[in-house]
């Protein structure tokens, strides 16, 4: 594994938006474009690991009051309600809809401590060049870009619950404080997982250990 | 590490996988074939049969079933002899009358505007291609296509439409609208159009490939 070459060590930059390898010029910080597309060029996302940990820790606090704070408000003849995440769980548990409750709470609770556990581990074994469970690591991150969209679940269930539940005098309901900090968890976990750039997870392969002799012969893919 | 000619361009079937940066050559792929990275296992390339023409009827398709979607009610509610419906539009309007303006700003990008940004802009990209007419802002709008495609989320939001549904099925009767029957259309030709969609295709046939052509 430790001959085979990386586009960084070739001296090549590949665009992230169409892959058109570019030459990497030495010690350049001035901005390069890609030939191709023209998007910004870059050997690694610039900041990565900087501003992962910074929206990590963002959506880590935004997700305690999403999680505590009412997600909705239901007024209707009887008096008015509020519930949060987890007691919207209950509720569809209780009313027999089992496989929903474990949906809305896989999407809704799970997918986002979930992600931000995740991103935390990858980014902390980045930074700690870490060479071990390099592919373990890789599938993980994809889980994650994958996963993290459901999430938004809630917000949508939401919408649609305010929009249909408007018979005034009979049933209002009403979005709640915690429906903008689960939003703003959503995006900021999304925007975590697009600024962490899975290419550092094999850097440290590169590194010099024990004057490994590179072989240049580019590898061929696999087939399938 | 050392490049006898730093300056000349890389190999044209040089490729390098971007979730690990590893240097590969890019195999021929008959089609329906994809490579993937031999370290990391990422997709390198796909080859979908047939691709510009299915990518673009797909996307057409897309297109009219999107207007469906967003034109007719999606969802109503009957209670006591008195009836709502609400399309996806009324829906993120009543949320930001409701003060939530945030969330219904979120509802409306997600669910409505970047949907459609992105089927325009493929169609603005691929039509000119199948037409032979190939314009050099193509790739700006391509990147912005890419940038806005992991924020359209239609599944998720038909998902939540019918979460939203069970919970209300016990206080009231409830109405499948056309528009829901379309974006669940909407949702199996995206997927479609997403498969038969081979991003290499577009920059083999885009200018700006300096000597790419005789």
């Amino acid at each position: 594994m430790t001959r085979q070459v990386t586009a960084r060590e070739a001296g090549l930059m590949s665009c992230h938006v169409c892959g058109q390898l570019a030459r990497s010029p030495h010690g350049a910080a001035q901005r390069l474009r890609c030939p191709r597309c023209g998007a910004p060029l870059h050997l690694r996302k610039p900041a990565s690991i900087t501003t992962t940990w910074a929206l990590l820790l963002a959506s880590a606090l935004l997700y305690i009051p999403a999680n505590l704070l009412p997600m909705m408000t239901t007024a209707s003849l009887t008096g008015s309600q509020e519930d949060t995440i987890l007691s919207g769980v209950v509720f569809l548990w209780e009313s027999g809809s089992w496989p929903l409750a474990l949906v809305v709470f896989f999407a809704s609770v799970m997918v986002p401590l979930l992600k931000i556990f995740a991103l935390s581990y990858l980014t902390a074994s980045v930074q700690s060049r870490s060479r071990r469970g390099l592919l373990q690591r890789a599938r993980l991150y994809r889980l994650v870009e994958f996963v993290g969209r459901w999430s938004m679940l809630d917000i949508y269930v939401i919408t649609i619950l305010v929009a249909l539940v408007q018979f005034q005098g009979l049933a209002t309901i009403q979005a709640g404080p915690a429906a903008v900090a689960f939003g703003a968890v959503v995006v900021l976990t999304m925007f975590a997982a697009m600024s962490f750039d899975p290419r550092l997870i094999w850097d440290p392969l590169s590194d010099p250990v024990d004057g490994d002799p590179v072989d240049p012969a580019p590898e061929r893919p696999a087939h399938d | 590490m050392t490049d006898p000619d730093a300056h000349a361009t890389p190999p044209a079937d040089l490729l390098a996988c971007h979730d690990c940066d590893l240097l590969q050559t890019e195999p021929a792929l008959a089609p329906g074939e994809t490579a993937r990275c031999a370290r990391c296992n990422a997709i390198l390339a796909r080859n979908p049969p047939d691709s510009l023409d299915r990518t673009l009827a797909l996307t057409f398709t897309a297109a009219v079933l999107y207007l469906i979607a967003n034109l007719y009610p999606l969802v109503g509610l009957e209670m006591q002899g008195r009836r709502v419906e609400v399309s996806l539009f009324e829906a993120v309007h009543i949320l930001w009358r409701d003060g939530v303006e945030p969330v219904a700003a979120l509802v409306f990008v997600t669910a409505q505007l970047f949907p459609v940004l992105e089927l325009s802009m493929i169609l603005v990209v691929l039509l000119p291609l199948r037409l032979g007419r190939v314009s050099p802002r193509l790739a700006t709008f391509f990147r912005l296509v890419r940038s806005v495609q992991p924020w359209g989320m239609v599944e998720v939001f038909l998902l939540g439409m019918l979460v939203s549904l069970v919970k209300l099925s016990h206080l009231a009767t409830v109405i499948l609208g056309t528009a829901f029957w379309a974006t669940a259309a909407l949702i199996v030709v995206l997927t479609l159009a997403a498969r038969a969609f081979d991003t290499r295709l577009l920059w083999q046939l885009a200018p700006g490939d300096e000597g790419a052509r005789p």
